[in-house]
């Protein structure tokens, strides 16, 4: 089954990079459509309906976050875009982003248009320096042509749109740090309440939104929010860019229907194509590297029995003790010679880096569970390390003013749950296990 | 680190930076600290403390302002490098793909450990985490340009290229 198209439809056209193609395939026009013949209110509507979940991983309802947006007269009110793109696995946005990057300029002008917003910025992580500069060139375009500006489309309303690099930190994707960062200042999240809604950029409304999502609205909008919510199962609307990675016979970012089942995802010719080097699926971590760890009996099929499908709903199926999350959809696939304990320290060593400091049990805990970890890895650890790894981990989840420990604190949890006699392996045999892996794990004959 | 030197900007660099200043409303210029950083390290090849002061006082902010900032974030150089920077991804993606053999083999080429300079002060080895290319790896980053799918030849190929001057910035 090959899924339908909305934001990568004109992926292969050549020139779409550039205004004059992006126009000739239909760009701009929903914007016109929106400026001229729609209510603001009636833009935030129609993406209600859509039932659009934000992409950036934490999958809350975009409609319903518009509509929190304050509206306090004579203060002006802010969209900031979440390109950030730092969730280990996922590599979508800077993709979309490359490739066709007027889809996101409409999609900034549209969303603005709805909240209200004259002035509007893109934050995206200093590592994609080209990738800002590719969308600064669509922006001066988007100006020649009159979409940017004053008076858009004759319609009174004027919007202004700005893109600014990050410094390298994953916690700049986390919405308050990110403004923060775009203040000019560290990147320290910030204590909710008051929620950007009320207090964000400059201590003004702001809507923080993932690049896929305001994407999204472009169609949403040319269709209708009922023909995209009609795509896709139960509360898992529309199309998503999944990044695909890892062990996998063809790594890289593919539109889906939300939906479409796992296994296919992997093993289709539409997609992944199965594992590489014809090797054995042992794990994969559906939604980046912050979500639960499966073993692959619970990959393509829940602990019910039932096909995993590419769906919020589905993919956490069996909560934390047999799913896991869609997240950002950065989709990491392990083959059977990848080392679980390895993985689980190289992830951690991550978040240990990316802590920003402020919370201790964040900043102490990561490291900790790094160090642990890391003995366990080189054959140095002893067995009661694997339940202290469990209670740190259970110190972090829940302690901090966001959510950098718990993405910190499940992998390993899920690790561990998963995979507890691999690393139990490591202990007990510590020099076989710097010489090889361990392997496939079996599934756990249920009585 | 804590280099005396001091700093002359070009023209061309203040010009830049008064436009990255420009891009936001009355006020509120500090917005632009982390453009201006990546401008003057574009420029210097890393951010000194001189340069630092510099950019607060184009700004009208306190000194420890930048200084807070530049050390948050890992773009920034603190201390001289070589002209160029391999910055080589390590995060799990990568590692699935062989991110760690290219960093010791990297390290074996150039004849030097991590962090460290090789003698003619053109290459500097870094790692890097999760810089988002996942399904390109094993990767590395040279002055913000992603070189991507890499193998051991491919990575003595592309230190000759550099060596040879052949290959551009990627941006700034």
């Amino acid at each position: 089954m090959k899924s339908r198209k909305l934001l990568l439809e004109h992926l292969d056209v050549p020139g779409i990079q550039g205004i004059e193609t992006y126009v000739k395939q239909g760009g701009y026009t929903t914007l016109e459509k929106a400026l001229k013949k729609m209510s603001p209110d009636e833009v935030v509507e129609e993406v209600k309906k859509s039932g659009l979940r934000g992409r950036g991983g934490a999958g809350f309802p975009t409609g319903l976050k518009w509509s929190f947006l304050a509206k306090p007269e004579g203060i002006p009110r802010y969209l900031v875009c979440n390109a950030d793109e730092s969730e280990p696995g996922t590599f979508k946005d800077r993709y979309l982003m490359e490739k066709i990057p007027h889809l996101l300029v409409e999609g900034m002008i549209l969303s603005s248009y709805a909240l209200g917003a004259n002035t509007s910025y893109i934050y995206i992580r200093g590592e994609f320096m080209y990738v800002l500069e590719i969308l600064q060139k669509a922006i001066q375009e988007a100006y020649a042509k009159g979409y940017l500006g004053k008076n858009i489309f004759g319609s009174g309303f004027d919007h202004d749109l700005v893109v600014t690099p990050g410094g390298g930190a994953y916690i700049c994707g986390e919405e308050t740090a990110l403004l923060e960062s775009l203040e000019g200042k560290r990147g320290n999240p910030r204590i909710k309440p008051p929620f950007p809604a009320v207090k964000g950029l400059w201590a003004s409304p702001t809507v923080v939104n993932n690049v896929e999502s305001i994407a999204a609205v472009v169609p949403i909008i040319r269709d209708g929010g009922d023909a995209y919510a009609s795509i896709g199962i139960g509360k898992s609307t529309g199309t998503k860019l999944i990044s695909a990675c890892g062990n996998l016979a063809r790594p890289g970012v593919y539109e889906i229907e939300l939906g479409l089942s796992v296994e296919e995802f992997i093993y289709g010719d539409d997609y992944c194509r199965g594992i590489a080097n014809g090797k054995k699926l042992k794990a994969c971590v559906p939604g980046g590297s912050s979500v639960p760890i499966l073993p692959h009996f619970l990959v393509t099929k829940t602990a019910a029995g039932e096909n995993r499908l590419m769906t919020y709903e589905s993919l956490a199926d069996g909560g934390f003790q047999s799913g896991s999350m869609l997240g950002s959809g950065g989709f990491i696939v392990f083959d059977e010679d990848q080392c679980i304990v390895r993985n689980t320290w190289n992830f951690t060593r991550f978040y240990a880096h990316e802590s920003c400091g402020q919370c201790s049990p964040c900043r102490e805990g990561t490291g900790w569970m790094e160090k642990v970890l890391h003995r366990l890895e080189t054959g140095k650890g002893q067995m009661h390390d694997i339940d202290l790894l469990a209670d740190i981990n259970k110190k972090i989840e829940g302690n901090t003013i966001c959510p950098l420990g718990d993405a910190a604190a499940w992998p390993v949890a899920a690790a561990i749950r998963h995979f507890r006699e691999e690393f139990e392996w490591h202990v007990t045999h510590p020099e076989e296990a710097q010489k090889r892996n361990y392997g496939l794990i079996q599934q756990p004959v249920v009585a | 680190m804590l280099s005396a030197e001091p700093v002359e900007f070009s023209g061309e660099l203040l010009a830049k930076m008064e436009e990255a200043k420009n891009l936001f409303p009355n006020g509120k210029e500090k917005s632009a600290l982390l453009k201006m950083l990546h401008l003057a390290q574009a420029e210097f090849g890393w951010v000194s403390v001189p340069t630092m002061d510099k950019i607060a006082d184009l700004l009208s902010i306190q000194p420890v302002e930048v200084y807070e900032v530049a050390t948050f974030y890992t773009m920034f150089h603190l201390e001289p490098v070589g002209k160029y920077v391999f910055e080589v991804c390590r995060t799990g993606p990568c590692m699935l793909v062989g991110s760690d053999q290219l960093i010791e083999h990297i390290g074996k080429k150039l004849n030097i450990g991590m962090g460290e300079t090789t003698s003619d002060g053109l290459f500097t080895l870094k790692t890097a985490e999760c810089l988002g290319g996942c399904g390109y790896g094993p990767l590395l980053q040279c002055r913000h340009r992603f070189h991507e799918h890499l193998t051991p030849e491919k990575v003595d190929e592309l230190i000759e290229q550099y060596k040879r001057g052949e290959i551009e910035p990627g941006a700034l």
